[in-house]
């Protein structure tokens, strides 16, 4: 706690109500949980947890979270992109509606999310009777999953980019032109170099929200061991089966997986001040 | 230095992007928002309202509004005093605060309900002796909602607050101190008239967040229907249980009060808020 003290404040300031709320508070509702849980992992010995978390049930759950997370944040990486782009340079009949639209995920509840989701790509939705002919399910298979992790990160990446473009000088990319660039080249070689940090960024945030996503996939994947079981819904069923160790471990390693993205993302913001900085 | 602008005459290739845009919004979350409504009213308006006029669904929503109406004043007050203690001192371990309360937000809820049952459930809880003797039921029962509800919205506030606490700059409330205003005062009639609109956005990300919040509230509830079941957990057991003008009922009811947000956030966006901090 000594590290909470402030430097420059007035002795008196020092532990006023403020602070008193701020690191009382933080202590109840996440120190204390966040030790239960690293109690209970470590109560189980190294061999245990080992065991436990490279099951092979668990390792196939892992597999389906984090990549389909990680393609899901791709594709969005690319996608957020082209609507960023368009929403900031672009003026067309319904683009205020357009950009409020794009913060639907952050406003709808997960699992309307899911069931919407679910009943669109069905094989009898709207959508999923197009490929269902095709041999093609969407719903209840891993390629839901996907699907649902698309529809929870997408506000990401366009958030993150939309103020980076929105500062961005159009002078350079005249100038670029004006010396004979040719579009490719001022895509690649202006436009893009100073846009990576905030995609990058924006991708790390949407899959570190994609990988914890319970409500939107819970309801249009089967959840089916070693197909398209996600490992937020293993420890939801462990602990329907108060099997509290095996929850612990696999909530342990998702827990472990979200703070390494959370580093990654510190790492890419500085990269982006960089940026900002020139 | 020359801000983009937007172009109004687009060109062809532009329009192109511009309609893979829109198709991909379209295709994500323009037709599943449009399915909830064909649905919920695939019966017709009397089979609706019917839905809305069931027990379970009553219930669900009581509790809901409920579970609300305590998270949104407790992280409120919270997400004020976090915010201040940010952006008004220079002391070491900021950076760390400042991770600290973004926390929430890389923890799946799940895990963050899953944390709530190894403290406070009555079979392996760290606190179950004291429960135990007090006759106390946190996890399976109201208060075990709360805390999950309070976990998930614990940095909105905050975070919406900071940037504008900082763009005020400490010099108005110093002043006010030296003419003799008091700590409330100096936040009523100083902090508070420029932080308003930043402070109610953070309420209306809190407000979205507490009415949908689904994991962790599924963990700790027990998703007893007609007692331990919020909407989101109404919507998600109706459907399981193929009641699917209840589960799309409920569903259209979330999904107008989403929508209600978006406007929200848009207004505020536009008119008061010049800059705001990316999720």
């Amino acid at each position: 706690m000594l590290n909470f003290l402030p430097l420059s404040s007035p002795q008196a300031r020092r532990w006023s109500w403020p602070w008193v709320i701020t690191l009382g508070y933080l202590s109840v509702m996440l120190i204390l949980p966040a030790i239960a849980l690293i109690q209970k992992s470590l109560s189980l010995g190294f061999s245990e947890f080992w065991q436990i978390a490279t099951q092979p049930m668990a390792l196939s759950a892992y597999n389906v979270t984090f990549l389909t997370a990680l393609a899901a944040a791709g594709v969005n990486g690319v996608m957020g992109t082209v609507i960023a782009w368009v929403l900031v340079r672009y003026d067309f009949p319904g683009r205020r509606i357009v950009d409020a639209l794009v913060d639907l995920p952050f406003a709808l509840p997960t699992a309307v999310a899911g069931l919407a989701l679910a009943t669109v790509y069905s094989d009898r939705g709207w959508v999923g009777s197009w490929f269902a002919p095709l041999g093609v399910k969407i719903a209840y298979t891993r390629l839901g999953v996907f699907l649902a992790m698309v529809f929870i990160s997408l506000p990401f990446v366009v958030r993150t980019l939309q103020p980076v473009l929105q500062a961005m000088e159009t002078e350079v990319e005249a100038a670029a032109r004006s010396l004979g660039a040719t579009p490719g080249q001022v895509f690649r070689r202006v436009i893009l170099p100073p846009l990576m940090p905030p995609i990058l960024t924006g991708v790390a945030l949407g899959f570190s929200r994609a990988v914890g996503e319970y409500g939107s996939v819970v309801l249009i994947a089967s959840s089916m061991p070693f197909r398209d079981l996600i490992a937020p819904v293993l420890v939801f069923q462990r602990l329907e089966q108060y099997d509290y160790a095996g929850a612990t471990v696999v909530g342990t390693v998702l827990l472990l997986g979200s703070l390494a993205a959370l580093l990654v993302i510190n790492r890419l913001q500085q990269w982006g001040r960089y940026y900002a900085s020139r | 230095m020359q801000a983009a602008k937007p172009a109004s005459q687009l060109t062809s290739g532009q329009w192109l992007l511009t309609g893979l845009a829109v198709t991909y919004l379209g295709f994500l979350f323009i037709l599943p928002a449009l399915v909830v409504f064909t649905t919920a009213f695939s019966d017709g308006i009397p089979a609706f309202i019917t839905a809305l006029q069931s027990r379970a669904f009553l219930q669900a929503t009581r509790l809901t509004l409920i579970v609300t109406a305590i998270a949104i004043p407790i992280n409120t007050l919270f997400g004020l005093c976090a915010a201040w203690v940010i952006a008004r001192n220079q002391f070491r371990g900021r950076t760390l605060l400042m991770s600290l309360v973004d926390l929430p937000f890389s923890v799946s809820p799940v895990v963050a309900g899953l944390m709530l049952v190894l403290l406070y459930s009555d079979r392996v809880g760290w606190f179950s002796p004291v429960l135990t003797a007090l006759g106390v039921k946190i996890i399976f029962a109201l208060p075990g909602i709360v805390l999950a509800t309070l976990f998930v919205t614990l940095p909105f506030v905050a975070r919406e607050v900071i940037p504008v606490l900082e763009e005020l700059g400490s010099e108005p409330e110093e002043a006010a101190r030296i003419l003799g205003a008091t700590p409330g005062q100096i936040f009523r009639r100083v902090i508070l008239p420029h932080i308003r609109w930043g402070l109610l956005y953070g309420i209306l990300l809190t407000n979205a967040r507490a009415l949908g919040e689904f994991g962790a509230v599924a963990v700790v509830s027990g998703s007893i229907l007609g007692r331990t079941a919020t909407l989101p957990i109404f919507v998600e057991q109706s459907y399981q249980n193929y009641q699917s003008v209840a589960a799309f009922s409920a569903a259209v009811v979330l999904a107008g009060l989403a929508v209600l947000t978006l406007i929200g956030k848009a207004i505020l966006e536009r008119y008061y808020l010049h800059k705001l901090p990316t999720h």
